[in-house]
């Protein structure tokens, strides 16, 4: 099973490697996203450094919902999911590795990409480092619940539309407890209380995206 | 419980039990509206403006009480392929979206008297506001295939995600909101309520239910006779040939 996991793993990765430009698209999306907000809100840096932690949640939020739609996509219209399906490897596991492979090349790359954003938007460098930790713990919960649409809208009318909407009230805890963090660390106070939660989140979310995103690719392939 | 997939047995019951139902929803609106809106007092405080609250909580109430259904029924669906679970669970959740709508519209209506203002970021708002979109979300993936069973399955998988992440959103709401505390909001902390405004309040959310039942039990039979009209157009559609094994046997 570990094998087979990591043959898919190393797959989609290899795949992410060999058109770099749809991880660098997201990666764009976000600073471009976050680069609008200086127009939209105006250039004081006061005003800036208070809305920089909440920009760049949201933006990455809003670039990963850009992202979910071809986790199962290209697979579902080449018959690699049929396969996938017939696979003696559990499809729970096989959705987990699907959305840790969508992880490592979007969330990751996002988090790099976050704090050039965040310093361009006046962030205090002292908050540099709990952005960063909030947003490793929380991106990989973006991916599991992200992963659970992808496979939920499959062949869906609209479905590039339809991901985001089901998706953003679910994200909104994530949102939550990542902006707390940063938050809380600059105002002098603790961020452990807010990235223990993001990480029970993610201990959530992983039986959560197992269980249900594999539901879910099987009642698609029905 | 699967005596009640066979469309037929389910027509009997509902039929027995819709005169009931709707004869309940007239009456319970009637002295309902009547208690709330004439007889019940005005508050010493907010003046008439209260008797918004006469459709305002029953409507937050049945918000949560049909996504419970909701997710009972989808479970049901998912679990035993419960045909008619599904089509139920599918028949409630527009009804559900209109509740959670009339909620927040009569609530936005009550801040702007007693707030000053339509709409305040205050945790009991935002989540009713996320369940709200959270029922669109079900409703669109539900219409979103050409395979209508297709859409019943997604969308019963969609309603127990949401169940299960509620609780979170909801408690991630109030640390948010605990964090940022608007200035200008009293927080509704209900004080108490007397007797005089408790029964009304009862019998409208006794109303709300009762109405709540006979639309769905005519939604569910609107929506099986449809089934039974698309398969019948199908049937004609394929000719004889294939109608006639089953005539045979």
């Amino acid at each position: 099973m570990i094998a087979a996991l990591r043959a898919i793993l190393l797959r989609d990765l290899r795949l992410a490697w060999r058109s770099p430009q749809e991880s660098l698209t997201v990666v764009a999306f976000f600073a471009l996203a976050a680069i609008l907000f200086p127009f939209g809100v105006g250039p004081e840096p006061q005003l800036l450094a208070r809305i920089a932690t909440g920009v760049v949640w949201t933006m990455a939020v809003l670039a990963a919902l850009l992202s979910f739609e071809r986790l199962f996509q290209l697979d579902h219209e080449d018959g690699t999911l049929d396969l996938l399906l017939l696979a003696p490897a559990p499809l729970e596991a096989t959705v987990l590795a699907k959305c840790l492979a969508h992880w490592l090349t979007t969330g990751l790359p996002l988090i790099a990409a976050s704090p050039l954003a965040a310093i361009m938007l006046n962030l205090p460098p002292d908050g540099l480092a709990t952005l960063v930790l909030a947003l490793l713990l929380g991106t990989p919960s973006l991916s599991l619940v992200g992963g659970v649409f992808a496979a939920l809208t499959l062949g869906a009318r609209r479905g590039g539309v339809l991901l985001p909407l089901l998706a953003m009230p679910l994200f909104v805890p994530v949102v939550v407890f990542g902006v707390a963090a940063t938050e809380a660390h600059l105002a002098g106070l603790t961020a452990r209380p807010h990235l223990l939660l993001l990480a029970a989140i993610l201990a959530g979310a992983v039986p959560l995206a197992a269980i249900a995103g594999a539901a879910a690719l099987r009642q698609a392939a029905e | 419980m699967q005596r009640f997939a066979n469309p037929l047995r389910f027509k009997r019951l509902s039929g027995a039990l819709l005169p009931w139902t709707s004869a309940a929803t007239v009456l319970l609106f009637a002295a309902g509206l009547w208690m709330a809106l004439a007889a019940s007092p005005a508050d010493y405080q907010q003046g008439e403006t209260v008797r918004i609250m006469y459709v305002h909580v029953p409507a937050a109430w049945m918000a949560m009480f049909v996504y419970a259904n909701l997710t009972i029924a989808s479970a049901v669906a998912l679990v035993w392929r419960h045909r008619l679970a599904e089509v139920a669970a599918r028949a409630m959740a527009p009804m559900g979206a209109c509740f959670t709508a009339l909620c927040l519209a009569t609530g936005s209506l009550w801040g702007k008297p007693m707030w000053g203002t339509w709409w305040v970021w205050d945790a009991r708002l935002t989540s009713v506001l996320l369940l709200f979109f959270i029922y669109l979300g079900y409703v669109a993936l539900a219409n979103a295939f050409e395979d209508e069973a297709r859409g019943n399955r997604a969308a019963s998988v969609l309603a127990v995600v949401g169940a299960i992440n509620l609780p979170v959103i909801k408690f991630s709401v109030d640390w948010w909101n605990t964090l940022h505390q608007p200035a200008s909001v009293s927080r509704l902390d209900a004080p108490a309520i007397h007797a005089d405004m408790l029964i009304p309040l009862l019998t409208m959310a006794a109303a709300f239910t009762a109405y709540f039942a006979t639309v769905l039990l005519w939604r569910i039979e609107a929506a099986l006779a449809a089934n039974r009209a698309a398969a019948r157009r199908m049937l004609a559609e394929a000719g004889p040939s294939a109608a006639a094994p089953r005539v045979r046997r």
